[in-house]
């Protein structure tokens, strides 16, 4: 046993637990390599899209830009109290922990509740998947119709994996009192990279196509 | 015996520094906002709303997915692997840039006389 606790001492020791997190602690940060691969491939797809068409930058100030940070700022308090969920299970206070969580969850349920306003604007402005409406085709000629397809493509799986969390964090949140610390804390992983992901979909999708007249 | 480990869980990092950690990325991303709407051109905006996305992204990973305080094995495992892998998808630019060419922009402002 000398030689695995000398052999787990150094950083490039390995020994039996190479990476000191459980196995489902690990299989989520392998879930998440997945799926940020998933993301890059959705944007990256975006990108090169719009490198080779004439795009709309249709976004007035308010509702999209508005909204769009109004639920920036909602995102990010909610990762905040994920951090103080975590925090509070990993001193030992469970029911503290389930409070922080039910926030968590409520936060994101507010995301989801101000972004599908921001869409039904979008949606009664015209804009359809494959389609945009009449009076921006006009503004902006030759301009791609896909661009209501990576828009509603992109924040629409970035809205279903805030819908997937909250319903994770209200599982959890139920179980606080059986789960362990590392449950709670991969939950949080999950919710943080949800987090994460918005913070490169709201630039490239909001802020560079922001209307500079409206 | 479980719940007497679960008290003793390692966990660093204090709420003073999360709730700083917040205040910057709320700090980068009203200056994201402020930067849509100041007239750059889009190459110029692109690259500092990534610069700020990237930052964002590692404040995030490394605080609060408590990343930097993981063993360095699997910080190593995770991290180049992904930037790689992101980093590849951009070869399909040239072909978007050469496809730019071929597409019918709108019409010609001043149509010249052949």
């Amino acid at each position: 046993m000398a030689t695995e606790a000398e052999a787990l001492a150094g950083d490039w020791g390995g020994g039996v637990h190479p990476y000191r997190v459980g196995h489902r602690k690990l299989g989520m940060w392998l879930f998440i390599m997945s799926d940020s691969l998933t993301f890059s491939a959705l944007l990256m797809g975006y990108a090169y899209l719009r490198a080779s068409n004439v795009w709309p930058t249709p976004f007035k100030f308010y509702p999209s830009i508005v909204f769009s940070s109004v639920m920036t700022l909602v995102l990010l308090s909610s990762s905040l109290t994920m951090v103080m969920a975590v925090s509070a299970s990993a001193h030992g206070k469970k029911s503290s922990a389930q409070k922080w969580i039910i926030a968590t969850a409520l936060l994101g349920a507010t995301f989801i509740i101000l972004h599908s306003i921001e869409w039904s604007h979008l949606l009664s402005e015209g804009l359809k998947p494959f389609q945009l409406p009449a009076e921006w085709a006009e503004r902006w000629p030759g301009s791609t119709p896909l661009f209501g397809a990576t828009f509603f493509g992109i924040t629409g799986m970035h809205m279903f994996h805030v819908f997937t969390g909250c319903i994770y964090l209200f599982v959890v949140a139920a179980r606080v009192k059986k789960l362990k610390h590392e449950d709670i804390e991969i939950s949080g992983l999950y919710w943080h990279f949800v987090d994460l992901v918005w913070m490169f979909v709201f630039p490239m999708i909001y802020l560079l196509s922001i209307d500079p007249k409206k | 015996m479980s719940a007497h480990a679960d008290t003793q869980e390692h966990f660093a990092g204090s709420n003073k520094l999360f709730f700083s950690i917040w205040f910057w990325l709320l700090l980068l991303t009203g200056f994201e906002v402020f930067l849509g709407y100041v007239q750059l051109p889009v190459v110029y905006m692109l690259v500092i709303l990534m610069g700020a996305s990237i930052i964002k992204a590692a404040l995030i990973v490394a605080y609060f997915m408590h990343l930097r305080f993981e063993r360095l094995n699997l910080i190593l495992t995770i991290v180049p692997a992904l930037v790689i892998c992101i980093c590849l998808l951009m070869v399909f630019f040239p072909d978007s840039f050469r496809a730019k060419q071929l597409r019918y922009s709108g019409p010609s402002p001043a149509p010249e006389s052949r």
